[in-house]
């Protein structure tokens, strides 16, 4: 168990700026024993989260990918059937009982995901991505094994848990979730960093960078964040654009707005935004930068 | 707060812990007054949070709670407000203040609008029932007709607006509700009636066959599942539209319940989200938390700057590629109609179709000359009537083959 301070100092040292209340929300996860819940634009950092946690706690980090149609035999576990039934060829001829106990024996079990998390020695971090993505009825059989942390296999018998993982599940809001789900987990509102997040952000990503150039590259961010357009640049584009110009060796920003605009395309991933950000544009946004 | 030093004996310990937790239960219900979904669970947790040490701060303590508590974007912007409200004394900042907000007294209530619809005494119903706008045509016309033989019948071919007495409009009401579940069950079965394999599931045929010692006797084949329609409904609740609004929110009320996925938006000056408000299984006490809800509704109507929010802000999230926009209006639009062509063309990007229902359309010498409704009308997939319960129902088959 460790401190809110703790958790702070870690997450730090695991190269990830967290906000003051993320810490609380992280020793509340353990306090509690809940499932966390991330939700945020895309690109704010999310799945970050769950790295860095896994940092914190100096443990694996399993992640399962959710996506339309998932199911069980990907998520939680399958038999490997094709070995399978090698082993039945082989093993011909031999008592029908003991073909069976072979086969259906942990050798022949895939672990998915959600099956390895809970098999663990020390609990790892199970990062449960884009769970809006996820089909209702996987919902519902989440719902099931985060309130249990048990799997019942029909030819093997019940998996219990050996440890509790760490979950957390991270949602970019392309379907409303189920009051169900939501009320088991902690809520944790991820937001676009401010400025002075930003800066601090950019310059533990990316080497090179001066505190002045990364203030710079964030305030500039920022401005564009207010601009009007479909696609908000996250802060993963934020490092994006900042390594391209570090590799341009740009150390102002305000030496070389030419090389500004033209690199914005890192930031900007539509046309309608490109069409939006014109030259006038990029330079009153820059002339606020200063 | 339990600030307490370690000098109190034990009675007074409990005493402190007494008044914390009745405390505690009071913010619980403020919390699901404010449509927290708080359970007793995390009232539980919330005790054993401030039993550990997370009270000695009100900032750490708000914190906590707000991560336990929080279920939703929603949920989270107004908490602090709401524990600050509660806790420290102060003042609530007004974007927390859903419920019992001072603006919705002001201005004519959705729940106000639909007492008048309803408890209609005589004589002024005439007043009440035909538009503020001088565009309506011949309003009490067609009154006669109802006094034909079968009343059930008959309604379902009367205009709104002529709907006076208020059993005829608790009738119109239930026949809107049951209207929508008969389109849902319909959807669904034919949804599950297509459902046919037509690829060979590889890995799940060889599992199937390992009794058959692996020969593929029993094949399993692969079927694309169906995603169920989803319907998106816009309703214009102006004061231009108030003779509707009524029986489209009952209307509402019944599609939110039966179908399996939808959402509710409701627009004048703004767009609000109501889809949690009208989930309330009772239709009256939906409609009552809608009126806290939607401020200002009888007022003009920005159409454009509407779906310009929805654009911007709920696309992403009640849009997929098997969704239907039902936009209820009569494009009466007050704010810019560019702005709503330009909205509309990036909503008909995003969604399956676009139906615009128009209840004026049925009306005598009625045309889409409106600046507004013209700009829309390009992107619209299908522009029809929905000035009678007949009408709605002529949809149903529309909405089946998407």
């Amino acid at each position: 168990m460790k401190t809110r301070e703790e958790i702070a100092e870690r997450l730090a040292a695991s190269g990830y700026i967290a906000d003051g209340e993320l810490a609380t929300a992280i020793s509340l996860m353990q306090l509690l024993k809940r499932p966390l819940l991330l939700e945020g634009e895309a690109g704010v950092g999310k799945t970050e989260v769950a790295k860095a946690l896994a940092g914190v706690h100096a443990t694996e980090l399993i992640r399962l990918q959710c996506y339309e149609g998932l199911d069980q035999s990907s998520a939680l576990y399958e038999w490997n059937y094709q070995r399978q039934l090698l082993a039945i060829q082989a093993h011909r001829g031999e008592d029908a009982d003991a073909v069976e106990d072979r086969i259906f024996s942990e050798k022949y079990l895939l672990e998915r995901p959600l099956l390895a998390a809970i098999r663990r020695d020390k609990p790892p971090v199970l990062l449960i991505d884009e769970i809006d993505r996820a089909d209702d009825e996987f919902e519902a059989f989440l719902l099931e094994l985060l309130s249990d942390f048990q799997v019942s296999i029909p030819e093997l018998g019940t998996v219990t848990a050996t440890t509790i993982p760490h979950v957390v599940l991270t949602s970019n809001g392309t379907r409303e979730l189920s009051d169900a789900l939501r009320r088991r987990c902690l809520y944790h509102y991820v937001d676009y960093p401010d400025v002075d997040r930003e800066a601090r952000i950019i310059m533990t990503r990316i080497d090179g960078t001066s505190a002045s150039l990364s203030l710079q590259i964030a305030r500039m961010v920022e401005g564009i964040r207010k601009e009007e357009l479909r696609k908000v640049p996250g802060v993963a584009e934020t490092l994006d654009w900042a390594a391209a110009l570090v590799g341009l060796d740009v150390r102002d920003l305000l030496e070389v707005p030419e090389t500004v605009h033209e690199t914005l395309m890192c930031l900007l991933k539509t046309q309608e935004d490109k069409a939006r950000m014109t030259r006038e544009v990029t330079e009153r946004i820059l002339g606020k930068v200063a | 707060m339990s600030c307490c030093g370690s000098t109190l004996d034990y009675a007074e310990l409990d005493e402190v812990s007494r008044l914390v937790s009745t405390r505690l239960a009071a913010f619980l219900r403020t919390l699901r007054d404010n449509g927290f979904p708080v359970g007793l669970a995390e009232g539980r947790d919330a005790a054993a949070l401030m039993a550990s040490g997370y009270a000695a701060k009100p900032g750490l303590l708000r914190s906590a709670l707000k991560h336990l508590f929080s279920a939703r974007k929603s949920d989270w912007e107004k908490f602090d407000g709401l524990f600050d409200a509660f806790w420290l004394g102060k003042r609530v900042r007004s974007r927390s203040m859903t419920v019992g907000s001072t603006k919705a007294a002001n201005s004519p209530s959705l729940k106000s609008l639909q007492d008048k619809g309803s408890e209609v005494p005589g004589n002024q119903s005439a007043t009440d029932q035909v538009p503020s706008s001088d565009d309506a045509p011949d309003g009490r016309s067609g009154e006669g007709k109802m006094e034909g033989a079968s009343r059930a019948e008959n309604l379902a071919e009367v205009d709104f607006r002529q709907l006076a007495d208020p059993e005829q409009i608790e009738q119109a009401h239930d026949a809107a509700a049951r209207l929508a579940k008969v389109m849902r069950t319909r959807l669904t079965r034919r949804d599950l009636a297509r459902r046919r394999g037509y690829r060979l599931d590889l890995r799940r045929t060889i599992h199937k066959n390992i009794s058959h010692g692996g020969v593929p006797i029993t094949l399993v084949k692969r079927q694309r599942k169906d995603k169920p329609l989803r319907l998106v409904v816009l309703l214009d609740a102006s004061g231009s539209m108030s003779l509707y609004t009524s029986v489209f929110l009952r209307f509402i009320h019944g599609v939110l319940d039966e179908f399996r996925e939808a959402e509710a938006f409701l627009f004048h000056t703004r767009l609000a989200f109501v889809s949690d408000a009208m989930k309330e299984k009772d239709a009256a006490r939906a409609l009552d938390r809608l009126s806290l809800l939607a401020q200002g509704t009888g007022g003009g109507t920005k159409i454009g700057e509407s779906l310009k929010t929805f654009n911007r802000w709920h696309a992403a999230r009640v849009l997929h590629s098997r969704s239907c926009v039902m936009i209820v209006s009569d494009g009466y639009e007050t704010g810019d109609a560019a702005l709503l062509g330009r909205e509309m063309a990036a909503l008909s990007k995003r969604c399956r179709r676009i139906v615009w229902l128009n209840p004026m359309m049925a009306w005598k010498g009625y045309a889409p000359v409106a600046a507004g409704i013209k700009a829309a009308l390009p992107h619209v997939d299908l522009y029809a009537p929905a000035n009678t319960l007949q009408s709605l129902a002529a949809l149903e088959p529309y909405l089946a083959k998407l």
